[in-house]
């Protein structure tokens, strides 16, 4: 068993990143709940992790699952999208509120995985573990979110 | 890096953390006159005080491993330590009333520092009283350790113990600084003692 740090430095090193992708993944207003929702669960669990190795990906799973539980709430809404944004989707680093918005209406594994790449940066495999699936099938709803967000936004 | 969006958050996470019971320790730092105390404290009470002269971060992940890893930085869950120990070092409090968690100690040792903390304010002891108090006269050496070790310090007041014969003996936040709180307490003249 690996040496669990003190919460803090998790909270210090991860709040940014969770709070990136929630915000693609929810928005910006519900991601602020989603986050919370996020650390308590981890902050609960915490003291029985086993593996402190990869806390990422850990807490950005607990994060997709609160994603997911915000929009099954919702009763997958999708969200509205006032006007059609032309942006690239590989955009540079200032998020584009539109953008996102229309990767916030993606199905939820599409929208898991684009905001995992894009949103935070993880390569396959951690979005693979991330999501709970192999990476061909994260390669996949990767691709069809794409494929989908190009469409909408050509 | 964390925006004002992400901070609220935080914080907001801290609170509810803390109404849920899962603040294990909470801690903060605060000035003093020697420097930086870190101060953290569990729901039983304070449980550590860090000296200036002592690493915070090697500090928290011996909390992270001695009592749990739910460890998170609170400063209002510490409000009244502060507020005491600020009276302290103004010379205005001359017994803390602190609720304190023993657990980093046990044994002979914790023995000595419960001793150590009856201690009134502006008197002192030596090793061997400790020693004897603690159940072991012989054990005087050990007692010194135990002061040595003194998770608690300046609140359990191990500054107040003396070799026999009056010579300062060991601190763990440096001589100086036991000479200045022994000055502060008006046991000690200035420059009176080397």
């Amino acid at each position: 068993m690996t040496l669990l740090p003190p919460f803090q430095t998790v909270l210090d090193e991860h709040a940014a990143p969770v709070m990136g992708i929630l915000r693609g993944a929810v928005g910006r207003e519900a991601a602020e709940d989603c986050f919370q929702e996020t650390f308590l669960a981890a902050l609960r669990a915490y003291p029985q992790l086993e593996d402190a190795r990869n806390l990422r990906g850990w807490l950005l799973t607990i994060a997709h699952r609160k994603a997911i539980d915000h929009h099954r709430a919702r009763g997958r809404q999708p969200v509205p999208v006032a006007e059609v944004p032309e942006v690239a989707v590989e955009t540079g680093p200032e998020p584009d509120e539109r953008l996102w918005a229309a990767v916030g209406a993606l199905p939820p594994k599409q929208r898991a995985a684009v905001s995992l790449r894009y949103g935070s940066d993880l390569p396959h495999a951690e979005i693979a573990a991330a999501l709970g699936c192999s990476p061909e099938a994260a390669r996949r709803s990767l691709h069809e979110g794409l494929k989908r967000l190009r469409k909408e936004l050509a | 890096m964390s925006t004002p969006t992400t901070v609220t958050a935080i914080d907001e996470f801290k609170a509810r953390a803390a109404h849920e019971g899962l603040l294990d320790v909470a801690y903060t730092t605060t000035d003093s006159p020697f420097g930086r105390l870190l101060l953290a404290q569990t729901k039983r009470g304070l449980v550590r005080v860090g000296l200036p002269n002592q690493d915070p971060d090697a500090l928290l992940a011996d909390l992270a491993a001695r009592v749990s890893p739910r460890v998170l930085e609170a400063p209002a869950e510490l409000d009244e330590v502060r507020r005491e120990l600020d009276l302290y070092f103004a010379g205005k409090l001359d017994r803390f009333d602190l609720p304190l968690d023993w657990r980093l100690s046990s044994g002979f040792r914790q023995r000595v520092l419960r001793a150590i903390d009856r201690i009134p304010y502006g008197q002192t002891r030596t090793y061997t009283e400790m020693a004897r108090k603690a159940g072991n006269e012989r054990a005087v050496r050990a007692a010194g350790s135990a002061c040595g070790s003194n998770p608690i310090p300046l609140v359990v007041p191990c500054h107040r113990v003396l070799r026999t014969g009056g010579a300062l003996g060991g601190y763990g936040g440096g001589l100086p600084m036991k000479q200045s709180l022994l000055e502060l307490e008006g046991v000690l003249d200035e420059k009176s003692s080397s």
